[in-house]
């Protein structure tokens, strides 16, 4: 079912909640606060919010400077300026020198949709999880996003998080107990493991139900914290069904493949195949084109999952632990 | 100021140019030139203008030194155990393992250093927000940054220029080491800043000039900087790179990061009086 609200509107609710909460709590924005959600805060909170203007470099730094005073600071800009273009400034001014700053990044990868290839950040998960000290998360729906952010801002740390603004397949209820380094088990399976993170989780649970009806359990875990990742819940469900697909809406270097493959080889080497941007650029287009344009629907998910399975059962799988 | 106070601020502008050089001089490279630079400015901060207290490093509403130049940690490690903050022998562990005075300036190893900078730039953001965050808790303090006039090529400066001028930071007093050299040459051979005072009053700042080894002008600078209400002020301390130790000032260009042999230390040493500055 789609979701009431976008992901922006929530977003920008999820802000003041916190800032009403905590009083340590600024938000800087860089001239994105009217597309990205977060302009209504500012209503609120006029003196607890600042916008740098298009100077992303400086808002990161700015914001590491006012964590050195104690305030928490958001940052807020699309994915690809919160990560490629400030990587410098995450990772001194704020990894580095261990500032509780918290990053949002929107419209990741092919959700960049009609802004095109120049702002699809293929990338930002790989040049982040790679700067350490900082926590990455990445909410599927508005549900994940309000738990998840109220989350983030308890963690004491640099985290980044990136989301899609829209509107989306609302995969959870109220009754959802998140767990910001736990991964989630959305069902159950023995034959193989879909792996999947913010717009992918939708298509993975498409691709669950093609698997049923082909008469394969596939066990779905929505890695809502890529990093640092749910290790055992990886490991567990690799022993479990000895093949895995990771589903991400990214590059297929550096990303959620390579988290889980970097547990796996090391846990319980078993096949990964990964649907996701096969390490080629970004382009145009609205979503329902380029998730197929890009081979991320639920049926490539399936095809993939036969590929895992096959090789599954071509080679034996050692599995230690 | 009386001439004892000035007295007293040259000797220990001597001591913290004899302890810096003294400590590069024991890992055997460093930037002597851009640290000797602001040796005045970096006495006159901590032993004439900042609000703060050694024996409580974290002192709410203490004034704030980001030294956007990291590279010119070593001076401020001398200003700071000479006030007290950890014993003058630690300088000798500059760089060298497990030490908590790096080449660079680090806020979770240092007592005394508030802001972590290195990759130039970004320190003047950071100022910025210590100073958006001073206002927003109805602090009194000052922010002060240092930057470099190489690093003045960086767009970020420029950046932060812009928001702390937007954003009226009365609070915020920056100082610009105009020695006007950098590693591939003059600042003016490798990309010319033009006219930085100029530059300064267009982006909003009140600009001030000054003899960046001139004590006593350095004094009278920054409290008229104090008083300036209404916008950031951007001093800019016409400095000699390497000034004071004659080997570094010789090289020049090449005194950015040099290599230090015990013997230049010493002749350093001897031209700076140490032996009679430590004896009164």
């Amino acid at each position: 079912m789609e979701s009431v609200k976008e992901m922006r509107q929530v977003l920008g609710d999820c802000i003041v909640d916190a800032m009403k909460k905590d009083s340590r709590v600024v938000l800087i924005d860089a001239d994105l606060g009217k597309p990205n959600g977060t302009f209504s805060a500012r209503a609120v909170f006029p003196g607890r919010c600042f916008d740098v203007g298009v100077a992303e470099q400086n808002m990161a730094a700015v914001a590491a400077g006012m964590a050195a005073y104690g305030q928490v600071p958001i940052i807020n800009t699309f994915a690809s300026f919160a990560t490629r273009r400030i990587c410098d400034q995450v990772a001194v001014s704020i990894c580095y020198a261990g500032r509780n700053v918290k990053i949002i990044g929107t419209d990741p990868g092919i959700a960049a949709e009609l802004n095109g290839g120049t702002h699809m950040a293929v990338e930002d998960i790989g040049v982040m999880r790679s700067i350490p000290n900082i926590l990455i998360f990445e909410p599927c729906d508005t549900v994940e996003l309000g738990k998840g952010f109220a989350a983030a801002m308890e963690y004491d740390g640099p985290v980044y998080m990136r989301m899609y603004r829209k509107k989306v397949e609302e995969l959870h209820d109220e009754s959802y107990v998140f767990g910001l380094l736990k991964a989630d088990v959305l069902k159950e399976g023995k034959d193989v493991t879909l792996v999947c993170s913010g717009i992918m989780v939708a298509e993975a649970v498409r691709a669950g139900l093609m698997l049923e009806e082909a008469g394969v359990e596939a066990e779905i875990i929505n890695i809502h914290t890529v990093k640092p990742v749910d290790e055992a819940a990886l490991a567990t469900s690799a022993r479990k069904t000895g093949a895995m697909v990771t589903c991400e809406n990214h590059n297929v270097l550096g990303g959620l493949r390579a988290a889980v493959a970097e547990v796996v080889t090391r846990r319980c080497p078993v096949p990964v195949i990964p649907v996701g941007i096969q390490n080629v650029n970004g382009e145009v287009g609205v979503l329902p084109y380029l998730l197929k344009r890009f081979q991320l629907t639920a049926s490539d998910i399936m095809q993939a999952a036969m590929v895992a399975m096959e090789m599954k059962n071509d080679r034996a799988c050692h599995c230690k632990n | 100021m009386d001439t004892a106070q000035i007295e007293y601020l040259e000797e220990t502008a001597r001591k913290i140019r004899g302890l810096t050089l003294r400590a590069i001089g024991s890992v055997g490279s460093g930037h002597v030139g851009g640290c000797m630079s602001i040796v005045e400015l970096v006495t006159v901060l901590y032993f004439a203008a900042m609000n703060i207290d050694p024996s409580r490093p974290g002192m709410p509403g203490r004034d704030r030194l980001v030294l956007s130049k990291g590279h010119a940690g070593p001076t401020v490690y001398s200003a700071l155990a000479l006030k007290g903050y950890f014993p003058l022998s630690e300088l000798e562990t500059l760089n060298k393992p497990m030490t908590r005075l790096p080449s660079h300036c680090d806020m979770n190893k240092t007592p005394g250093i508030d802001m972590t900078a290195g990759s130039l730039g970004q320190g003047l953001s950071c100022a910025v927000g210590m100073a958006l965050a001073a206002r927003m808790n109805g602090g009194a303090e000052y922010i002060y940054a240092i930057i470099g006039d190489g690093e003045s090529q960086e767009g970020q400066i420029w950046e932060a220029g812009m928001a702390a001028a937007h954003y009226r930071l009365d609070n915020l007093i920056v100082f610009m080491d105009y020695n006007k050299l950098q590693i591939d040459g003059t600042v003016d051979e490798v990309m010319t800043l033009m006219d930085p005072v100029e530059k300064w009053k267009a982006f909003g700042f009140h600009v001030l000039e000054v003899d960046g080894h001139d004590l006593s002008s350095i004094v009278r600078t920054i409290q008229l900087a104090r008083n300036r209400k209404g916008k950031p002020v951007m001093i800019i301390l016409h400095t000699i790179k390497g000034r004071g130790i004659s080997f570094a000032e010789k090289a020049g260009v090449d005194s950015h990061s040099m290599k230090v042999s015990p013997e230049q230390v010493e002749t350093a040493m001897k031209e700076l009086g140490w032996d009679t500055l430590w004896n009164q």
